[in-house]
């Protein structure tokens, strides 16, 4: 018989407790009148009786229960909207920034082994690149010495103009050593990968499609293997389709040629513009491999002192080839959704807290009516349950909508293919979190009316157990304004930071200027003189213009994202040569007007004239910096430098100019004579990107410039054509999203605990209306009473301001990296969230406040 | 679980009725019974072809108890009869609506099913 009493636990404890006595004398009945096999059938139904109809009874239950639950929510819809809001932002928020986060900073490349994977650069941190290219000829000496890596390849940038099927297209692709895809371990899904054959000088050209060039170019062609495509003027046959999720180096690469390096790209060692992988052995570590090219690299020092002086490396794990403003923008943003969801959950909390006080009475009227124990948990936690389910539904469409709009702070620097979506696992985590605060909130007052009984519907009773809540509940609040300050002290310093980025100089003006590119194919232009007619033909035409006011050519417009490298030593004449000291600067090609077109101020000296040919004297144009890097305290008009192959004679001296951008440092530039520059030499700095300065809206002349290029040379792409404000604008997007997401989380995080306050504060009012209207009987005036109630209000106030700012100090350091300059203890920043917490605990004050003035002394005491 | 129990639009709302719950009514229609009594009267009344297991029959009892369909039995019946340890439940006023509607809907069904070439027809 005990058996059978121990099967009985199947079912609910309300349902054993008042049938199992009963069943189990019926199962003692039957038993007694049966024998042999007759007990083994009698046990085996009882069993699967117990299992369908145990189920059914929890089921039963479970029905009751939920649709107590929606008649009981139903009767409070404040509550229950502001439950399920609260924890569907917290739930929302946290799975949206967890999603980003885990997608670039945690989840491993798409690479076999990609943990063995490194990038190798050159350490000259002297001058400010811990990160730069190789050299062909460093990156040979590297792979040749070091003893640590099983494989490596480099790569390089390799945009072109497609030309054939339509309208001319700039694409961009990457060139790679044969072994490069080896390194990485990927294969082709057609064809095959490069071999070592096909990255020497004078191989026939190959190229390796990405599955979206192959689906959008060849359409899907099964047979694409074989043919020959043209590329900037150039055949390359195709040979290989890579895997849809593969990427690299970027997510723009749509095609992979072999490079073919000739023997003279291997002579000069300061020629840097590889990016080089390498496979490190199993078993050897990224510590190890540091050392081993720390080795290599004074090795080479010792060798070429002249290009390799001072010259460390650096290797970082290709996983952690983010910049540490990526990494702690993201992780800024973790701590901050981390922040929200704690300030729904104790929100939370402190919501169901408040309603289980005030069923008390309810559930101990209920206990002393016979329900059991368990029947008002299971009640209780349903309620918690189908809460959690909603908020979750809520953070379901939250996350969803939010993603995307995150998603543009996911750096494109790593060879990631898609963008993140909502994670479901990180979804149910954090719902899981949630309904477990609202069950553990849920089930203690449950609990504990269970175990007071009767005792609980009296009076003391109930006001011991409203104090404790009230203070748990204040502790709750104190929690959500300390998070809440944390949070807005840290968005008005990324606020403040931002700010300071926009309120920087260019050195040029962005407005009513068009920007465009239109890349010229070589071998085809590389004559500086067909180059040049091409720029009269087009300028001239683009001046004609209505509206226009002047537009020149220059190699690469400030800012613009093609630029990479680019910088050159300086030889002074006159000047002892000391390599670590040299100066360098960045090189511009420019057509005369460059400097009107942009607004750059002329500060000496005279622009770039259609008279500097390459017969005239060969001049250059020097940026502010370059003349006081050179010839501090003298004047640099007459003054010659070693720049791009030819001596220069300096004579003007214009403005600086942001050109990496308003966050980064940009070296000193030199601007000059587009026709002063020799044939077959720097193709990749030969004038490309066209400004055009106009008296009105400039984007209207997108047609006509496009025009006007397609009759200059119909083979010629268009790209990046969009306004100068654009393209500063666009530099600024990752810090703008950053600033407001992270403003959104604090203004809501502000709401949050404004309505906690105001909950709280409002719970306490009414649980006290007797002690209130007796002060008053006894002579209290409204403003003690306020003074009563502001004071409660003020305490949390205060000491959650004090937490928070605590907090905020922390994070403040923590973010210093992407903070622009600005002081992680800007006064500003600290006093405007302080400012905002105050008026948000006042507000949530008021309404607690003025109903306990307004409350009748008469009324209070005869309520009770 | 008091509910007024004149109402036949509730009757109906419960129909059509679960089988065990008919038979549950059927054999407390004459007297009361308890638990282990019902088993037997159903097994009886069908020749063993319908048994009800505990777990169906007391899970019956408890949703019959709480629609009103039957009440347990406050005094105790009548000397002989007596099994203390058990609890006799009895058929309620509503219950008694509810079978006839029931018995009412079943014979609409059977007149219907006559009428086709399913059941023999009325001799």
């Amino acid at each position: 018989m005990r058996a059978y009493r121990l099967l009985l636990h199947v079912y609910p404890t309300s349902f054993r407790s008042e049938y199992g006595g009963e069943m189990a004398a019926d199962f003692a009945a039957r038993r007694r009148r049966i024998s042999g096999p007759a007990v083994a059938a009698l046990w085996f139904e009882a069993i699967a009786d117990a299992a369908s109809a145990g189920l059914g009874a929890h089921w039963d239950i479970l029905r009751q229960d939920l649709r107590t639950t929606v008649r009981t929510l139903g009767r409070r819809p404040g509550f229950a909207v502001a439950a399920i809001l609260v924890s569907g932002l917290g739930i929302g928020a946290t799975t949206a920034t967890f999603s980003i986060t885990d997608h670039v900073l945690i989840r491993p490349l798409p690479f076999p082994d990609s943990d063995r994977l490194v990038s190798l650069w050159q350490d000259q941190s002297y001058r400010g690149y811990p990160r730069l290219e190789l050299s062909p000829a460093n990156y040979r000496d590297w792979i040749q010495m070091s003893t640590t890596l099983a494989s490596a390849g480099a790569s390089r940038g390799f945009s072109v103009n497609l030309v054939g099927g339509g309208t001319p297209e700039r694409v961009e692709g990457a060139a790679v050593t044969a072994d490069l895809l080896q390194t990485l371990g990927v294969h082709a899904t057609l064809g095959r990968l490069f071999t070592a054959d096909e990255d020497r000088a004078g191989a026939s050209g190959t190229v390796i499609l990405s599955t979206s060039m192959w689906r959008t170019h060849f359409g899907s062609d099964p047979n694409v293997l074989g043919h020959t495509i043209r590329l900037d003027d150039a055949p390359y046959t195709v040979i290989g389709v890579m895997p849809p999720d593969f990427t690299f180096p970027r997510r723009e690469a749509l095609f992979w040629v072999a490079m073919r390096l000739a023997p003279d790209d291997f002579q000069d060692r300061s020629n840097v513009f590889l990016h080089a992988i390498g496979r490190l052995k199993p078993g050897v570590t990224v510590d190890q491999a540091r050392a081993d090219f720390s080795r290599i690299a004074a090795e080479l020092a010792r060798l070429y002192p002249t290009d390799n002086q001072r010259t460390g490396a650096t290797i970082v794990g290709l996983h952690d080839e983010l910049s540490i403003g990526s990494r702690t923008a993201l992780l800024a943003l973790t701590a901050a959704s981390a922040c929200v969801l704690l300030i729904a959950c104790s929100n939370l909390a402190s919501l169901l807290l408040a309603r289980a006080l005030g069923r008390q009475r309810e559930l101990a009227v209920r206990t002393a009516l016979g329900a059991g124990r368990e029947r008002i948990v299971r009640q209780m936690l349903t309620v918690s349950g189908v809460l959690a389910a909603a908020g979750a539904l809520v953070g379901v469409g939250l996350a969803i909508v939010a993603v995307p709009v995150l998603a543009t702070l996911a750096p494109d620097s790593l060879p990631i293919a898609e963008l993140p979506n909502v994670d479901g696992r990180l979804l149910a985590l954090v719902t899981i979190l949630t309904a477990v605060t609202a069950l553990g909130v849920g089930v203690g007052p449950a609990l504990r009316a269970g175990r007071a009984g009767v005792a609980a519907l009296r009076d003391d009773a109930r006001a011991g157990t409203s104090s404790r809540t009230e203070r748990l509940r204040a502790t709750l609040v104190t929690v959500q304004v300390a998070a809440s300050v944390a949070l807005l002290v840290v968005s008005a310093l990324l606020l403040r930071a931002l700010w300071r980025v926009e309120g920087r100089d260019p050195g040029f003006q962005t407005t009513r200027v068009l920007a465009a590119t239109t890349m010229l194919p070589m071998p085809r232009y590389e004559a500086t003189a067909t180059r040049w007619a091409f720029y009269q033909r087009v300028l001239t035409a683009v001046r004609q213009l209505p509206g226009v006011e002047s537009a020149a050519y220059i190699s690469f417009v400030p800012m613009s994202t093609d630029l990479r490298g680019g910088i050159f030593p300086v030889t002074l004449d006159g000047h002892p040569q000391d390599p670590t000291t040299t100066h360098v600067a960045g090189v511009r090609f420019v057509t005369p007007d460059f400097f009107r077109t942009m607004g750059i101020p002329l500060h000496q000296g005279r622009d770039i004239a259609d008279a500097d040919t390459a017969a005239a004297p060969w001049v250059a144009v020097v940026s502010e910096s370059f003349a006081a890097q050179n010839w501090p305290g003298e004047s640099p008009l007459g003054r010659t430098f070693d720049l791009a192959f030819h001596a220069r004679t300096v004579v003007g001296v214009v403005g600086n100019v942001a050109v990496r951008g308003l966050e980064r440092s940009s070296e000193p530039q030199a601007y000059l004579s587009a026709q002063q520059i020799l044939d077959r030499y720097m193709p990749w700095f030969a004038p490309k990107d066209l400004v055009v300065k106009s008296t009105f809206e400039p984007t209207a002349l997108a047609g006509d410039v496009r025009r006007i290029v397609h009759e200059a040379d119909p083979d010629l792409p268009i790209s990046n054509l969009q306004t100068l404000e654009a393209l500063v604008g666009a530099d600024n997007v990752p810090r703008q999203t950053q600033v407001r997401v992270l403003a959104g989380f604090a203004v809501v995080a502000c709401l949050l605990a404004g309505l906690g306050i105001h909950g709280l504060l409002a719970f306490s009012v009414s649980l006290r209306t007797r002690e209130i209207g007796l002060r008053m009987a006894f002579g209290a005036d409204a403003s003690d009473i306020l003074g009563l109630v502001l004071r409660r209000s003020a305490v949390m106030a205060g000491a959650g301001l004090l937490a928070g700012a605590g907090v905020a100090v922390v994070a403040g350091q923590g973010i210093r990296a992407i903070l622009a300059g600005v002081s992680p203890f800007d006064w500003i920043a600290f006093g405007s969230a302080a400012g905002l917490a105050i008026l948000m605990a006042g507000a949530g004050s008021l309404v607690p406040a003025f109903r306990a003035v307004r409350i009748d002394p008469l009324t209070a005491i005869r309520h009770e | 679980m008091g509910r007024p129990h004149d109402d036949t639009d509730e009757a109906s709302a419960l129909l059509p009725l679960p089988p065990a719950t008919f038979h549950i009514l059927m054999a407390v229609a004459d007297e009361p019974r308890h638990g282990y009594a019902i088993m037997q009267d159903v097994a009886a009344r069908t020749n063993g072809a319908v048994t009800l297991s505990f777990g169906t029959l007391y899970r019956s009892i408890q949703r019959m108890l709480d629609q009103g369909l039957v009440e347990e039995l406050r005094e105790r019946p009548a000397e002989g009869h007596d099994d203390e340890r058990r609890r006799y439940y009895r058929v309620t006023k509503f219950g008694i609506a509810v079978a006839k509607a029931e018995v009412r809907r079943l014979g609409e069904l059977i007149r219907l099913a006559r009428a086709t070439s399913f059941a023999p027809r009325r001799t």
